[in-house]
Order: C-alpha cells, then structure tokens, then sequence
C-alpha cells in the first residue's frame, strides 16, 4: 500500500531532491491507479445488469436531465412541470438542487462538442463513478493537508472503495450524493488549506466550491454548521489566528450570497435556523479579532481594564442578539427548522410527528451491522486515527476530528447520512494505517541500518550515521513545517511567535521516535496488510453483490437458474403505449418519479414529497373502500391506478408492505381513517383475522384481485407467508387492465360512471354481465413466452 | 426510451402471420360493410343527431293499424319504421357491431320473449350505445318490460294486476264505474319536453302506473297522476293500502342517460291509439269539454325530444387566448388576462340553431373553480367571457357543464397549466426597497474609499 515516501532515509541533499522527485511522480501514478479503481469498482452495476437508471430519485434527475439538454438552462430554471403533482403542479427550477443536472449537462454539452456522440443516459449513468475518483483525489488533498503525503494516500485509496460510498455512487446511481461527497470533501480541504496558509485565494476558491456544494445537495448545512463549530473550537481552545479568521470571514460572506442565489434555498441562506450558527460565529469571530487587535497595541495593563469593557459590552449586545434570534425562531410555528433538520437532533421526532419522513426506509437509524457493512474495518481502525490525530493537534487535525465526531453522531440518526461519516472514517484510517506504517517501517529499516551498520564495522568503517538517521528525519520534517507556515507569517508578524512554540514543542515530542522490535514490527506489518486485504475483498463483495443492484430489474437465484424480473419496465411500458398522453395515473408516491419519467404520464403524488396534503389524499383512497376511494381518484381526474404487489414472487417491498404507512399518512390529514380500524389487536394481517376495514380497502382488493387464480384456490401470499383473508371478490368501480408477468405490477382503470341510475326493483337476472370480464384474455396473455417476446432494447442516442 | 420491438407482438393470437392477414383480411370486410352501411343509410350522426331509422316492435299487426296516426306522423316527420312482430325470428339491433337502427319502439307490452338476438341485455347496450327508446307497458306488462325499465330507473308497480284507479280525475265519457280510464293533466313545466305550445286538453290515461327513485337524477316525470290516484286491482277489494299513492304515481316518464340517449317509459299502451287520439275527454269534476283529447299532442311532442328533434345541444369551437391575442398558449401565466369562448347549437330537426341562453357559465377549475363567470352572449350561438387568471399556479381546466331540464347535457372540460412568473418577468427594482439599494450602495462606496486612503494615504 502506499509507503511514506517522504520518510524515506536520505543521505545527502541532491538524493533526497531526486528521492522527492521521484516520490511526487510515484504519488501522482498511485493517485491516477486510486482513480481508475475508484471508477470500475463502480462498474459491476453495469456488467452484471445493464448501463441503466437506478432506483426512484435518479430516474428523476434523468428527466431533469434530459429537459436541461432539450432546452437550455434559463428553460430549466424557469421549468414548470405540469405533469406531475396533478393538478399541482410542480415549478422544478426553484424547487430543486441543480448542481447534479447542470454537471451532467455540461459533461454532455462538452462531449458533444468534441463530436462524442454519448446518449444523456451514458453520461448520466456514469456521473457517478467519474465523481468519486474525484471525491478519492479531494480526501487525498485534504489528508495531506491534515498528515502529509503519506496518510492521503492511504485515505484515498480507502475512499475510493469504501462500501458506503459505493452503496450511493455505483454506475447509473445518479443522485445528488453523487457530486455532493466529492464537493463536501473539496470544500472541506479547501479551508483546512486556507486554515493552514492563511490565502485568500484559497478562501475564495472555498466560497465557490461551497456554492457547487449547495448547488448540490441539502447535505450543505453540515458543511456551514461543522465550520462554524470548528472556528468556536479554535477560539475558545485559544487558537485564534488571523489564518482562522481568513479562512471563516469570507466564506461566510461570500458563501452565503453565492448559496442565496441558488433558487432552491433563496431566502433560506439567511432565514432558517440552520444557517443561524454560521452568522453567530462570524459575530463572535470579530469580536476575538477585535480583542486581539486591541490586545496588540494596548500595554498589557491597558488591555486588561479594555478587555473587561470589551467582555462587558460584547456579552450585552450577544445577549441582545440571541434575544432577538430566539424571538425570531420562536414565532415560527416549526421553531423554524425543517422536518428533516429536527430529526437529526431529536431522531424520534420524525416517527412521532411526520409519518412521511419515518417512511422512508433511509431516513431509519441504521442497525449495528449495517455500520460494519459500510465501513468494515475502518470502524477499527478510526479511533486510531483520532489517537494519532491528537500528536500533535493542528487546526487541520482538529478539524478532522472534529467532523468525525459529528458525522458520527448524524449517522447514529440517520442511515442515509452514514455517506456522510464514510468520508471521515477513510481520513482517520488513512492517518492511522499511515502512521501505523510509518512506525512499523521505520523499526525494520532501523533494523537494516543497524544490521548493515554491523556489518561495516566489521568492515572497520565506523560512521555513527544511523543512529541519526530518524533524527535527520524529523529535522526535515521541522523543516518543512517551518517553510510551510513561513509564508502566512511573513505577512503577519504578531503570529510569528505562536509558530515557533509549536514546531519546538512537537520536536521535543519526536525527537525519539518509536521503534519496535523487527518481529513484532513484520508481523503487525503482515497483520496490517492482512486487514487492508480483508478491506479490499469486502469492499470488493459489497460493490459486486450487495450495492449494485438497479431495482428497477430485480433478479433471483434458485436451482433452475437466474430469473430476471422486468416487470416495471413492462409496466412503465405498456402505460406509455396504451394510454392517452394526459391521462393520470394514481400510485403511491414511491413509483411517482418512475412513472413521469418512464411511462410519461401525469402522475398525482411523486417521490419529492412536497405535499403532505395530496400524499394523505392518495393515502386515503387506497385505504378506503373501492366507491370512496373512485370518488376521489375520479375528483383528481385519475384515469389508471398502478400497485405493487409481491405477493406471487415474494417481492416484499411492495405496497401492502408499505400499506400501513398509506393509512398513517392518510389518517394524518383525514381523520376518518384509523389505523386501529386495519390492525387485528395490535397486529398488521391480511389472513382470514384480517379487519373487514382492511379487506374492505382499496388497496387490498387491487392487490389480491383474481389472485386465487394463481394457486389453484388457495391464494397463498409468499411475502405475509399466509393465505389471504378474503378469495373470491369482484371490482364494481375499478377494472384491471394490465398485470404484468410475475404479478408485480397491477394496473387498474376507473370505471365510468354508470350510464343509467337502475332503479330499487329487483335485480334482473340477464344484466348481471354487462361488463366484459377482462380476466380471460389476461390470463392468457401471461401464458405467452414472456420473456422472448419482449427482449427490450435500449437507445443510446 | 424504451422500444418494444413490435406493438403486436404482445399479442399471442397475432403471432402467426397467417392469422395476421386473415385478421387484416377480415377487419376490410368490416371496414368496407360500415362504410356501405353508411353511405346507405342517413344513420344518426354528431352532425345530424335525429333518429332515422325506427324498428317498431308489436305484440300484434293489429296495433299498426290501431296506432297508425301515431306512426304515421312519425313517418311524415321523416322516420323510417321498420315494424315487426316481437316474435319475429330475425330481429337484430346490430349487424358486425354496427347497429341497424337508431330508435326503437317497444309496443309490446305481453312479449315474454323476444325473437331472434334480442334480450334485455341487448336493448340495454343499445341504450348505452346512445340510442332512443320508447316502451309501452299495459296493465299486464311482461316481466321483460319491467326489467327494462328497471334497469332504467322506473319501477312498474310490483302486483301484476295493479292499475291506476283515480276516482277524482277519471274522464268521464269512458266512465264504467272502475275509474280507470284516467284524465291527467298533470304535465312536467318544461318547453324542451313538451313544446311550447301548452296542452290544454287532458290526456286519456289506462294501465298502470310507476314510481321514480327521488335521488335518481336521470328520470323525469312528463305526467303524473292526480294526488287522488292509487294504483290497485279495480277487480278486488283493497284489503291492504295500494303502494303506489297520489302524485307520487307517475303514468309517463322520461330517462336521459349519461350518454344523452332519451327513453320514454309509458304505463299505458293505449295512450298512443288512434282511439285515445280521437276521442273526446271531459274529466270528472269539470265543466271543461273538449272535443279532442291532448294525446297527439303530448304524444307527438314527446316524440320530437325522444327522436333529439329538440333540446340536443352541441358546444363547438372552443376557444382561449390571451387579451390582445388570437393564437391559443399552451400555457398561461399566472395573471395573464384570457379571452375564453364558445359557440352553441341547438338541432332543431333538420339544422343547428343558435342556443340563446343567459346562464351559460364558464368554469376556471383546479380542484375547485377558481373562476366561475356567466358567460355572455352574441345570441347568434358564441358565449364568450374574459377573466383574470388567478395568482395561483397549476393544471387548470377551462369548464363547462352545462346542465338544464330535458336538454342533453353539456361537459367541456380543456386541460391548461398556468406557470408562475419567469426569473425575468419580476420587477428589476422595487421602489419600497430604495432604502436598502441605497444603503448597500453606499456601504460599498464608503469601503472602496477607506480601502483606497488607507492602502494609499502617506
């Protein structure tokens, strides 16, 4: 793995240039190596299944996408889509991060004019993998800031493949996070470079990059709430520098109008509690630098009777200031935070309050083996890292430790944000493996130099060089740390002195290195090596099995081969060629984005969950009864309703599984529908104890329609593991229309309303069929060679 | 995105391409025999939605020559019957899905059975197909006939040998001491159904009666009985109170279905005889003699709105732009002032003339109308208004439903979307906010000075 090259011995000043040379050009190969590694580990999704769109938000993102390519940015900003929310509508250019679209979009604009004739698609598909080559390359530039050449490296190298990272940035996972971990890494490395050169260059270049991170992703209030927080920590543990106020003032400055002129968070930038913290600090901020101004040119008796006024008068006006921000937040009626943001600090305020945020199976706390899923060994090997991070503490190293605590406690709330930790986690174990390396090889070659030293004198050439020879190094190290804090300290004088304490402290620290016996260095060398290997077959396995499948194509193993499930793309498909352009089709909002952008059709509710109302309205007629249920589908104009069922294959995400959450949603804003009134004591079933409520609802009765018919009468569901309650049922208002092969999808029409009002005489015995059954013809469909017939095919252009 | 490669290809019966050309082979049959079929016939058309063609059934060829001022009027009117006997082996109301007749007259009060395809079923698709309907039931209606009009809303009084007795409002040459033969002049006020000249004289009533659900929007009542009528066997003694009572009988009712196809359901046969038509009617209890009974005149106004001779409306040439304008948006801005109108015709029979009405409104719909304005009108058939579109986006529907008394109904319904405003359509300064534009201004004018005296000064 990646060896120190700094650290190697040298002897006189020409070999170590020339070693240094020869170590930047070994640095930028391993780097390229870590790209490309970065890129294909990505690729299983793609050879295993095909170059398509993953999941639910990236088929939205394509769409976006491809309207970008169509008709230009000022079309996209202004984009007021009429075919989803019906009759809503939704106003996609202020409404969504745009940073993912424009990326993909220039990529595409920049191929085409090089005449490289790439479908939206392929570039959309490969976004991701492009990124976190880049995203290893910011974890190598930030590492190396915080630890050197060495621990950036060995951090990138376990970026690249870091399982959790993978989970989210596989081929054709085309999401925000995609972009957004590589700008969040960016940007971080960029203030811990203005931390430790105190440029303003670089403070601008932060500013930007804060902007393409805000553009990006919602995942950017982290970014201006850790750096704040990191500030107060330098402050208040007294490590105050001009270099600290350089790197904070701007980007609060520039950040926050470059953030405001994203449409998506506007006003947001300065109104919402989240971005309250940043403008504190900036006030604080001046007001240390005030009193170290103030400190400089007063005597010290002086400044002690100023800084008691100053204390005084700046405890007032903070006093003031959080008054009037507490005021502020107070009469906001969320105490104004976001759903989102307050879960993160409270984790059970979701599930107690917003059922649409608990649904969501990503916004869960994540179990105890997901963390060893994600992270494997790096688990171990961070607190480590955080040891060798505290010898000694920098700005930059607090810095680092600083985001991990953090991102570690986010994860604990939320199992989305573990991509958020898995970028911290590959620093500490960079640092920790590195510097594990570093004391190891230094033993052995220690070990060499005195065996060879042996070895000349008995040559009777005595030159004590070795015993020097790690002190050398260290002096070098002290060099280079001098030369690197020189420039900023050139510019500003009163620091000068504060940078010479430090390298004087850590030297009196180094000056005897740790050096272990050679046995226990090469086996906990082969040790170390040995769990980097476990890392590496892990993440392998993570990225080949667990993290590369599209979902969109579900396949299953069993002894008679792989079976391939392509039913929502028939589905999708057979919607697009079947229906009338306007027509509406009701689903839960999970399949919303699906829909819109494979089927084309208007859809009522759509995975940017914006409207809680319309969700309950969709909520609400699944689980009311079918003539309830017509009535508001047919008040929304709805013509088709799509479900979900995995019943026959054992599909269990399906929408009797999510079943419960359509009624707590729905009874949210509809109070006549009660979850009690769908559980048997306390307990979801669909079995013959089954509530009538339930087998009375909507979407039971569409799920298990005809259902029966599979098993020869027993109607045995393989997801519940049971039989289901009620068999035999006919549809008085809905008729089914499409099935797909394995029964996963099922579309249904809204019947018209009845021709004539029949009167209250006696049913007549010949009219009882004046709907044609449809059941025949479909069963017999699904008869047919399903999967010769419609092999699909894929346009890349 | 995605291509399936061949549309039929999901179609197991079309696989082979044999059975492909036969089934192309035999859907040209079909095509040219609908395309003969129409140009034979004048078939009831959007354009021209009179019935032409009639098939009479009879119990009996006598009744042809028993009701022929009925039917000859039909015929003068321009209608071709087409009578049979309800036995007939080959009656058939369609012909490879394509139907013979545009009208059917059920004058077949005792038919168990019909001959040949036609069922109840049958008469009920043609119904649901938009054809008329006119059905005679007598004092011992078959079941077939109430099943018929069961299906449609009216409800034959249940004892079979029920009929309605009026002892206040019978007629009194007809007079045998049972009071059956009923005069009503208890007409529906509706100038569409009945025309627009008033039936003076009663109308001869005998058989039975029926009651109409209440909340059954698609049925009318055209005559009901006197508030003394009952419906009850004349022949026994009334040992439990009749079912059907008063005014709430009624003896001739209508049904406009959802698909604007019009029935007429009479309790008596003999309601449209040459008999009934001629015959003097003075009802009990009034001076007033009339030497000709109202039935032709009810019975032939009624036939005009069965056959859509009156009150068939069409809406065409639905237009929107905006204020200024005169091609149509596909999309509006919230704000934008619109022009929205619409012609409509009544069939008067043999052409379209302009509908004159002042209660034509427009809706501006999403979810709820947020506009709903009376349109205005030209009274030469255009109704147009102009409205503001309200300061909310969304998929809107332009709307129009138009519903009144024995005219068909009217459902327009265009999808719009309305956008908000564009980044640049926003005021570039507003002038409440001078004091802020001034305030950063001059901020950033006082920092470029004190950067400049304090970098340059000395």
């Amino acid at each position: 793995m990646a060896v120190p090259v700094d650290h190697l011995t040298k002897q006189t000043p020409a070999s170590s240039t020339l070693r240094l040379a020869f170590g930047n050009v070994l640095a930028f190969f391993i780097l390229l190596l870590i790209g490309v590694l970065a890129f294909s580990i990505r690729l299983f999704s793609v050879i295993k299944y095909e170059s398509v769109i993953h999941e639910f938000d990236p088929y939205f993102n394509y769409r976006v996408t491809q309207f970008l390519t169509k008709n230009g940015i000022y079309d996209f900003w202004n984009w007021f889509d009429d075919r989803t929310w019906y009759p809503l509508g939704r106003v996609i250019g202020g409404t969504v991060y745009p940073g993912l679209t424009l990326t993909a979009g220039t990529i595409w604009k920049v191929l085409q004019s090089f005449n490289i004739p790439l479908s939206v698609e392929t570039v959309c598909v490969f976004t991701a993998p492009v990124f976190s080559a880049f995203a290893a390359w910011a974890t190598y530039l930030l590492t190396k800031e915080v630890k050197g050449t060495g621990a950036g490296l060995t951090a990138a190298v376990l970026l690249a493949m870091v399982p959790s990272y993978i989970s989210r940035s596989v081929a054709g996972s085309y999401d925000n996070e995609a972009v957004a971990i590589f700008a969040l890494i960016f940007t971080f490395y960029l203030y811990v470079k203005t931390l430790n050169t105190g440029s303003l260059f670089y403070a601008t270049l932060n500013s930007i990059s804060y902007f393409y991170m805000v553009c990006s992703w919602g995942g950017y209030t982290f970014i201006i709430n850790l750096i704040p927080m990191h500030v107060l920590l330098c402050i208040v543990t007294g490590r105050y520098s001009s270099r600290l106020y350089i790197a904070y003032a701007p980007l609060v400055v520039l950040g926050t109008l470059l953030a405001a002129l994203v449409p998506v968070v506007g006003f947001n930038a300065v109104m919402t509690s989240e971005h309250f913290a940043s403008f504190l600090v900036f006030i604080v901020i001046h007001v240390v630098a005030l009193a170290y101004y103030i400190k400089g040119i007063l005597s010290p008796k002086m400044f002690k009777v100023a800084a008691t006024l100053v204390v005084s008068v700046g405890l007032v006006i903070c006093c003031a200031v959080v008054a009037v921000l507490v005021a502020v937040v107070a009469s906001s009626p969320t105490k104004g935070w976001s759903g989102r943001s307050l879960s993160l600090l409270d984790p059970t305020y979701a599930s107690k309050y917003i059922p649409i945020i608990a649904s969501v199976s990503e916004h869960q706390p994540p179990t105890w083996p997901s963390y060893f899923m994600d992270l494997n060994v790096l688990a171990f090997l961070v607190p480590a890292g955080i040891i060798a991070c505290f010898a000694p503490l920098s700005d930059a190293s607090s810095f680092v430790i600083l985001y991990l605590v953090m991102s570690v406690y986010f994860s604990g709330v939320m199992v989305r944000l573990m991509l958020v930790l898995a970028p911290a986690a590959c620093i500490m174990s960079g640092i920790a493996l590195s510097e594990a390396f570093d004391v190891l090889t230094r033993s052995i070659k220690f070990y060499i130099s005195n065996l060879s030293e042996s070895l000349q004198i008995d040559a009777g050439d005595s030159v004590p060089a070795n015993n020097v020879s790690p002190q050398n190094e260290v002096l070098k190290n002290e060099k280079k740390e001098d030369t690197l804090k020189e420039r900023p300290s050139r510019k500003n004088k009163k620091k000068e002195k504060e940078n010479i304490e430090k390298p004087s402290v850590k030297s009196k620290t180094e000056k005897r290195p740790l050096v272990l016996p050679v046995e226990a260095s090469f086996f906990a060398l082969f040790l170390t090596v040995l769990l980097g290997g476990f890392y590496v077959v892990h993440s392998v396995w993570a990225a080949a099995e667990a993290y590369s499948a599209p979902s969109i194509v579900l396949t299953s193993h069993s002894h008679d081969g792989l079976h391939v499930f392509d039913d929502f793309r028939e589905a999708y498909a057979w919607l697009s060629h079947n229906t009338e352009v306007d027509d509406k089709v009701a689903s839960w909002w999970d399949y919303g984005y699906q829909t819109t952008a494979m089927a084309n059709r208007t859809v009522i509710v759509d995975n940017n969950t914006w409207n809680n109302t319309h969700i309950a309205t969709v909520g609400t007629a699944m689980s009311s009864p079918e003539k309830a249920a017509w009535e508001i589908f047919n008040s929304l104009d709805v013509k088709y309703v799509l479900v979900v069922f995995g019943g026959l294959v054992g599909y269990p995400s399906d929408d009797i599984n999510k079943f419960l959450w359509m009624v707590r949603i729905g009874g949210g804003v509809f109070p006549h529908i009660k979850e009690p009134d769908y559980l048997r004591d306390g307990q979801y079933r669909i079995d013959s104890q089954a509530t009538p409520t339930m087998l009375n609802s909507l979407m039971y009765k569409l799920s298990y329609f005809r259902f029966v018919e599979t098993d020869g009468g027993k109607g045995y569901d393989r997801v519940r593991r049971t039989e289901i309650g009620k068999k035999h049922f006919k549809l008085t208002h809905f008729e089914e229309v499409f099935t797909t092969h394995h029964w996963m999808v099922r579309i249904y029409k809204l019947k018209p309303q009845r021709n004539r009002i029949r009167g209250k005489a006696k049913k007549s015995k010949s009219a009882k069929n004046q709907n044609p059954e449809i059941g025949h013809s479909l069963s017999k469909r699904s008869t047919g060679s399903w999967l010769t017939e419609s092999g699909w095919s894929y346009g890349f252009g | 995105m995605f291509k399936v490669p061949t549309l039929l290809g999901s179609d197991p019966t079309l696989k082979n391409p044999k059975t492909k050309t036969m089934a192309k082979f035999s859907i040209a049959i079909v095509f040219t025999s609908i395309s003969l079929l129409i140009a034979l016939t004048h078939s009831f058309s959007i354009e021209k939605p009179t019935d032409r063609r009639i098939l009479v059934l009879l119990d009996d060829l006598a009744l042809k020559s028993s009701h022929s001022i009925f039917f000859n009027s039909l015929q003068a009117r321009g209608f071709e019957l087409d009578f049979k006997l309800s036995d007939d082996p080959k009656i058939a109301l369609q012909r490879y899905g394509q139907h013979l007749y545009d009208g059917l007259v059920l004058f077949t009060p005792t038919t168990e059975r019909f001959g040949g395809s036609l069922d109840v079923a049958a008469i009920l698709d043609f119904v649901d197909s938009g054809k008329d309907l006119i059905v005679a039931a007598d004092a011992s209606a078959s079941d077939l006939i109430r099943n018929i009009a069961a299906e449609c809303g009216v409800d034959f009084d249940e004892d079979p040998s029920a009929v309605v007795i009026d002892h206040g409002s019978y007629a009194v040459s007809g007079s045998e001491g049972d009071h059956t033969l009923i005069a009503a002049d208890d007409f529906i006020q509706s100038d569409v159904l009945l025309g627009s000249t008033i039936i003076k004289a009663p109308v001869l009533f005998k058989g039975i009666g029926h009651s109409l659900n209440p909340a059954n929007s698609l049925v009318l009542k055209v005559l009901s009985a006197s508030p003394s009528a009952y419906s009850a066997n004349p022949k026994s003694k009334l040992s439990t109170p009749p079912s059907l009572t008063g005014s709430s009988i009624s003896l001739v009712s209508v049904v406009q279905a959802r698909n604007n196809a019009r029935v007429v359901f009479s309790g008596s046969l003999d309601l449209f005889s040459n008999k009934f038509f001629k015959s003097p009617v003075q009802k009990a209890g009034s001076s007033n003699k009339y030497a000709k009974s109202g039935n032709e005149q009810f019975v032939t106004e009624l036939s005009k709105w069965v056959f859509h001779e009156r009150g068939h409306l069409k809406a065409v040439n639905v237009r929107h732009h905006r204020v200024g304008e005169t091609d149509e948006p596909a999309i509006y801005r919230i704000n934008d002032d619109l022009q929205y109108s619409v012609e409509i015709y009544e069939w008067s029979g043999s052409s379209w003339e302009p509908y004159i009405a002042n209660d034509v409104q427009i809706q501006f719909y999403m979810m709820s109308p947020y506009v709903l304005k009376t349109m205005s009108t030209n009274k030469k058939g255009l109704y147009h208004a102009s409205f503001k579109v309200p300061d909310v986006y969304g998929v809107f529907q332009f709307k129009v439903e138009y519903q009144r008394l024995g005219y068909t109904s009217l459902s327009l319904a265009k999808q719009i979307p309305v956008r908000p405003f564009r980044h640049n359509e926003y005021e570039r300064f507003i002038p409440t906010a001078f004091p802020y534009y001034g305030a950063s201004f001059s901020t950033m004018a006082a920092f470029f000075i004190f950067s400049f005296v304090y970098l340059y000064s000395k």
